[in-house]
């Protein structure tokens, strides 16, 4: 038995048909081959899957692809065009050295997309209690809220092209 | 301008932050299929029958193997301790695999599984290895006859030593046992086609699982290749075998399909090795001004339900550094192994030292409790000075390169208010408002930069050096090729900033390669601390090589002599008459074309491997100071502060070594106050996802405040003594001796970790002491 959906994902519109136990995330990393948003629980406890449902943070590993029909999503790679410039969130990570293995950080990228579109100037204790739903087992968290720090007091990024130094 | 030392944004993160980044899960080919495990549910069981039909009608099934019609040989270990691929007739812990199922997709491999009925006889179980040792415990391995499996005799040396001592004290310490928990999970995926093996994996040694799964299964090393792309985390766990690495490529074969493994938290939880699970047996005895006189340690390592050839070694390591950073003049040490129906235990950031810098640093505050000195006091009446290095240790392995452990704790107090802090103590005890305040210390040392020759040969690797291979392209751009295989360090950007900074070239035009065993020379891995202290001197010692070759072509070029030259920022000149240039790019081009280099050159000689080898260990070391806060009412205990000063001898990046140190003390305080495996008396775990085990997030944690001693190792030409693993030893002992000192009123001298609040509140309620 399978499900029709139609789902935009980073503003591109996807109409298909899913087996209904589908998870978002397996919908976004295996149908639409965007494989930045992460598994990393399966309880919901680490926010490597988080994306944004119509705007808000959500953990696609608990989310039915048939609950987001209808409805948008956007996935770490729709943060930045190819050709750059990143937003100020991911140019914090970089500049901040908030990201050692990588696996957690679209997940952050997303959970702090969400904040800074809540809070343009979070706190501390703000940016920390934002990001209790998500686990990084690299850095300890302080450069992480370095990084959205960063991305706080440069809302306008630095422009860089993508791929620059790598 | 030098780049060692310089604050360089990383040349990995562009892809990582884009969701670029490519883990082994991210890697799709066509025709893949799924692999879901079976797993036991029992922790000691006779495996009576398994039912496989319902599975095998599953939609989407391929198939089910189990032992019984998959002939496998043992997964490589210890001796005599062999661990089956998968079970045949026995059990020994939960979570190990039974069976196999094979489908199109992994919910239809996931259904499958569902549908596999196994029948257990259960057996006896032991969860501790005070269980294991009991008379009459049940056995793991009835052929063995016990469930201690290896032990170095007891340490009856200086009983009279400590009788006759004005002063001793004896702590039995438990050192919890953790899930080192990366937050990628294992994965794999074999391709095994008619023209060999590709096995990707998240794994923190490529060459080394390309050697053992090539031999186990048979083929010749050129037809298998291992490649560890973006891997999310290893923190040692990632290095040890487990049955996955090994069926995927079986299964391949035999299904001519790509198989593909995606552990889950749960699976990870219970069957990715854990790591601690010590106790020990602690005699300190002193004099009255608190010198040490003499030190006995009693290790009993928990090995789970199969012996690894690391989890073996921990005892090995966490005694021959039970010393720290004291001169202590007579130490005797001993050890057990032990096993029992738990996860196998082995490497996890650390591995045997964290055991090391705790039980030391529990006892110096105890000298320091029973004698009423200040725990600072006694620690500087023991350090070893600074003019003793070399310092020959008790143990043969252990030959302390450099230190400056009075100058780390100077530092420490340099940027941390200790007695603002006693006097805030003293207020809050007294205010029914406020917390209980606790400050405790810890002058860790630790085991790195593995290693000389031999250090890692017993652990089943290759060898112990690292490989490096610089390879020059036509146009003066460098590509690094290492054996060493990253998973978060940023082995490169740091290797191309010791590339940049011996070879002349452009940060900028320097790429490292990892992680593949078809293009990497050889290699053994990121591990035990060594990535720069052994591979960061192989990108140097191969960079000047490569600098000396390349001379004599921009001397031929210049018609100077090649001794005459620098090089730098992409150019060579001769030294006093900077206009004579030519640019890397003319003199990397001109070096491939035979008819206008000079005559006894051969074209493409800029391209140079090393296998670099050090002729010790490097002993990083520190200070690290922590506060906390405890709830008077509630038990809560948080850490307010923490102080940390490193010494790991020449940094390479600051903002790197920075992030190493907050990470590794980030696993420390999270030992020390939230993380523990569980099980219940059935030997069933109690914290097998992340619901239960509690891995601390943002808000959990302070912010950290550093400063830093530079005692370079004399090792390697670099100074670089290694830093990964440094954080995770310092840490624990700072916070448990503040929560302990937060509790001294109550004449409290010992809460075993994690120090939880429920632990703290019923000290508070003055139950146990």
């Amino acid at each position: 038995m399978t499900f029709p959906i139609k789902i935009t994902v980073n503003g591109k519109s996807h109409e298909t048909e899913v087996d209904p136990r589908t998870l978002l995330v397996h919908f976004l990393r295996e149908d639409c081959q965007l494989t930045g948003t992460h598994v990393g629980c399966d309880t919901s406890n680490c926010g490597a899957c988080t994306v944004l449902l119509n705007g808000e943070a959500v953990k696609s590993c608990t989310v039915l692809t048939v609950q987001a029909t209808n409805q948008e999503v956007q996935t770490v790679e729709g943060l930045a065009p190819p050709d750059g410039p990143y937003t100020p969130i991911q140019e914090g990570f970089r500049q901040e050295h908030g990201l050692q293995c990588g696996y957690c950080t679209p997940g952050m990228l997303m959970a702090g997309t969400a904040l800074l579109n809540e809070i343009d100037n979070p706190s501390e204790e703000q940016i920390r209690e934002h990001l209790e739903g998500n686990l990084c087992r690299c850095t300890g968290y302080e450069m992480i809220v370095r990084s959205i720090q960063w991305a706080a007091e440069n809302p306008d990024g630095i422009p860089v092209e993508i791929g620059e130094g790598s | 301008m030098s780049l060692v030392g310089a604050r360089v944004v990383r040349k990995e993160d562009p892809n990582l932050i884009s969701g670029r980044g490519q883990f082994v899960d991210d890697v799709k080919i066509a025709g893949t299929a799924h692999m879901v495990f079976v797993r036991s549910i029992e922790a000691h069981a006779q495996i009576k029958a398994i039912d496989v039909s319902a599975a095998l009608e599953c939609e989407g099934v391929i198939g089910v193997w189990t032992a019984e019609n998959l002939e496998l040989a043992p997964l490589p270990g210890v001796p005599g301790l062999e661990r089956p691929t998968l079970a045949k007739e026995k059990v020994r812990f939960v979570g190990e695999a039974i069976a196999v199922v094979v489908a199109e997709n992994s919910y239809a491999a996931a259904d499958g599984a569902e549908l596999v009925f196994v029948e257990y006889e259960p057996l006896g179980v032991v969860t501790s290895v005070n269980e294991a040792m009991a008379d009459n415990a049940p056995l793991l391995y009835e052929a063995i006859g016990s469930n201690v499996v290896m032990e170095v005799p007891s340490p009856d040396e200086h009983q009279e030593i400590i009788d006759a001592a004005p002063h001793s004290v004896s702590m039995h310490i438990v050192n919890n046992r953790c899930a080192p928990a990366p937050m990628e999970p294992l994965v794999c995926l074999a391709d095994y086609g008619p023209s060999g093996l590709t096995l990707w994996a998240s794994f923190q040694a490529p060459h080394h699982l390309r050697n053992t799964v090539s031999s186990w299964l048979g083929i010749a090393q050129d037809q298998c290749r291992v490649i560890t792309p973006d891997v999310g985390g290893g923190f040692g766990a990632k290095v040890n075998f487990t049955p996955e690495l090994f069926i995927a490529p079986t299964l391949s074969k035999l299904l001519g399909r790509p198989i593909k493994y995606t552990q889950t938290r749960s699976e990870c939880m219970t069957e990715m090795y854990h790591g601690r699970a010590q106790e020990q047996d602690v005699d300190i005895a002193f004099d009255d001004e608190g010198k040490i006189l003499a030190l006995r340690v009693m290790v009993y390592q928990d090995q789970g339900g199969y012996a690894d050839p690391t989890g073996m070694g921990l005892p090995a390591l966490t005694t021959t550094m039970a010393a720290g950073c004291y001169m202590i003049p007579n130490v005797s040490v001993a050890w057990k192994n032990i096993v029992t129906n738990t996860t196998p235990v082995a490497a996890y950031r650390g591995a045997g030292r964290p055991e090391a810098s705790y039980l030391i640093e529990r006892a110096i505050d105890q000298i320091a409790y029973s004698l009423e000195i200040d725990p600072v006091e006694v620690r500087r009446r023991n350090y070893i000075p600074t003019e003793n290095f070399p310092y020959a240790t008790h143990s043969e392995i252990a030959v302390y390169d450099s230190g400056n452990f009075a100058g780390c704790m100077d530092e420490l107090l340099n940027i941390m208010d200790y007695d603002a802090i006693r006097d805030e103590q003293e207020k809050n005890r007294e205010d029914p408002g406020k917390p209980l305040l606790g400050v405790g210390f810890a002058s860790w040392l630790e085991i790195a930069g593995f290693g000389p020759p031999g250090s890692l040969e017993g652990f089943g690797h290759l060898g112990s050096w690292e490989s490096v291979q610089v390879r020059i392209q036509p146009d003066g751009s460098a590509i690094i090729y290492t054996g060493a295989s990253p998973h978060g360090q940023g082995t490169v950007t740091t290797f191309a900033q010791i590339a940049s900074d011996y070879l002349g070239i452009e940060f900028d035009k320097i790429s490292v390669r990892h992680g593949d065993t078809a293009t990497i020379p050889q290699g053994i891995g990121t591990l035990g601390s060594r990535a720069v202290a052994v591979g960061g001197e192989g990108v140097k010692t191969a960079s000047v090589k490569i600098v000396e070759r390349a001379k004599q072509v921009a001397a031929h070029l210049l018609e100077a002599n090649p001794e005459d030259l620098t090089v730098e920022d992409g150019n060579f000149s001769v030294k006093g008459t900077p206009a004579q240039t030519v640019s890397w790019a003319e003199v990397a081009w001109t070096s491939f074309r035979p008819l206008e280099i000079p005559e006894e050159m051969e074209p493409g000689s800029l391209d140079t491997t090393v296998l670099q080898q050090v002729p010790n260990f490097s002993f990083p070391s520190g200070a690290y100071g922590c506060v906390v806060e405890i709830d008077k009412e509630t038990g809560d205990t948080r850490v307010r502060d923490m102080y940390l000063v490193d010494d790991c001898g020449t940094v390479i990046s600051p903002m790197l070594a920075e992030g190493q140190v907050h990470g590794g003390v980030a696993q420390g305080i999270a030992q020390a106050l939230y993380e523990e495996v569980k099980y219940d008396e059935n030997g069933q775990p109690t914290t097998g996802t992340f619901v239960d085990y509690l891995i601390p997030a943002a808000p959990e944690l302070p912010t950290f405040t550093s400063g830093r001693i530079s005692t370079p190792t004399p090792n390697n030409t670099l100074g670089a003594k290694g830093i990964g693993e440094s954080g995770s030893v310092g840490a624990p002992p700072a916070v448990i001796n503040a929560v302990v000192d937060a509790l001294r009123h109550l004449d409290v001298t010992h809460v075993d970790m994690p120090a939880t609040p429920q632990k703290i509140w019923r000290i508070l309620q003055g139950g146990a002491k």
